[in-house]
């Protein structure tokens, strides 16, 4: 690892000023990614940001017809909440399937979708709950968040301060985990609001996208045979040593399905 | 270079070191605390788990510096007055480990296991070989692991 100024940030507007006045500055938030990225060299930030100590950045709460989730918020909260539970049960547990007991007490979800791993658990919620992203200076519909791999919609210094997600009659996520990493090979996050359907995928392609073609046949016919007969085009999935393009695409349909299977029992 | 000041098993300790130093070196290098593990120093084997402020965390994933303050809790911590915490006794008792390399790591994970369910009339052996996930043993010893845990679970219920 290569050292780097390092400074506990009191506000927001703080952490903002000090990563945009710095050379090359960078938020940690968890440092469950960051950490290790630094120590493979892979990242040479001069300055390090830790929000481990900005006031509010953390907490969870209901209003109406939105849980509302903190940047910091960690990863055991959200699993652990009774709040998240009962509005959203399918999100507590995917809170609860990311890495292990000791990354869950510090990995949080502002870290994971600011950055927006193909592999990451949480984007996958992010858009298949059509979530609104808050940052420092504007809200991002999740639609419009989501770039690339490991690119997303926030700019240089833009910092997400919290997540409103829409709650949904019912929903359901199923990962088909990597059994070393417990990253998601493929994942599937499945909502129902009314007459609307949303699929969000994770793991399969550069970011998570949707797949409008599910969400029809799911608005019509909430049941996993819905699903059955639809294919994702392997075409610009994700291939590697774990699973091909191919591959892939396959898990799509049998995640949704199950997914679907979670939500409607 | 900064200095860090850290509660380590319930005494104050201070030392100077770079931003970039890890938990897990300030406590080994520093502190002389080698109990404390580096097995994989890529976040996955546990051998490094200690207890931030009450909850298990991977020494190797953290820096000194963002513990500034914080209560740390080491294998070294866990004895009092010369008798092993119930873990550890257990973790004797059913002879829960093989090479003994993993064993600092896999205490302080199952005293957080132990902690996260006390609440609850039993603790699932599922639960336990579940929530393990976090830590390896290369030695694969991982039964009487489970079992040492699961005796613990009455013990530390208390």
């Amino acid at each position: 690892m290569y050292d780097f100024n390092y400074r506990k940030a009191t506000s927001a507007d703080d952490a903002v000023k000090t990563v945009t006045s710095a050379s090359e500055g960078k938020f940690m938030s968890g440092g469950m990614t960051l950490i290790p990225t630094l120590k493979q060299r892979l990242a040479k930030p001069s300055d390090v940001v830790d929000l481990a100590t900005v006031p509010g950045l953390a907490g969870i709460s209901v209003s109406g017809k939105m849980l509302v989730i903190g940047a910091m918020t960690r990863h055991a909260v959200v699993n652990g909440s009774a709040d998240v539970k009962k509005a959203i049960p399918a999100l507590a547990k995917l809170a609860g399937l990311i890495g292990d007991p000791q990354v869950r007490n510090r990995g949080t979800i502002g870290g994971s979708v600011a950055n927006s791993d193909p592999a990451a658990d949480y984007p996958a919620a992010v858009i298949g709950l059509g979530a609104t992203i808050h940052t420092n200076k504007r809200t991002i519909a999740a639609d419009s968040y989501f770039k690339g791999i490991f690119e997303t919609a926030l700019e240089a210094g833009e910092l997400i301060t919290k997540f409103e997600f829409p709650i949904p009659d019912r929903a359901g996520y199923m990962k088909f985990p990597n059994p070393a990493s417990r990253y998601a090979v493929v994942g599937v996050f499945v909502a129902k609001t009314g007459g609307t359907v949303r699929v969000g995928v994770t793991g399969a392609g550069p970011c998570a996208f949707r797949v409008p073609e599910m969400e029809k046949a799911l608005a019509a016919n909430f049941a996993p045979a819905a699903v059955e007969a639809i294919k994702v085009s392997p075409n610009g999935l994700n291939s590697d040593i774990h699973a091909s393009a191919e591959y892939r695409a396959h898990l799509v349909t049998v995640m949704a399905k199950r997914a679907v299977a979670e939500a409607a029992g | 270079m900064p200095t860090v000041t850290m509660t380590v098993n319930g005494k104050k300790m201070s030392a100077e070191c770079e931003n970039r130093t890890l938990l897990v070196q300030f406590l080994r290098e520093k502190q002389g605390l080698t109990g404390t593990h580096v097995g994989c120093d890529t976040t996955q084997c546990g051998a490094c788990v200690v207890h931030i402020d009450g909850l298990p965390v991977k020494s190797c994933t953290t820096l000194a510096v963002q513990n500034e303050g914080a209560k740390i809790v080491t294998i070294e911590g866990l004895a009092k007055d010369g008798k092993l915490h119930p873990m550890q006794e257990m973790f004797r008792e059913h002879h829960a480990l093989q090479c003994g390399f993993c064993t600092p790591g896999m205490v302080m994970a199952a005293i957080g296991i132990v902690d996260r369910h006390k609440g609850e009339p039993t603790l699932a052996e599922k639960t336990v070989r579940h929530e393990l996930e976090g830590n390896f043993c290369r030695c694969t010893g991982y039964h009487n692991i489970v079992k040492a845990i699961m005796a613990a679970f009455p013990l530390m219920k208390g």
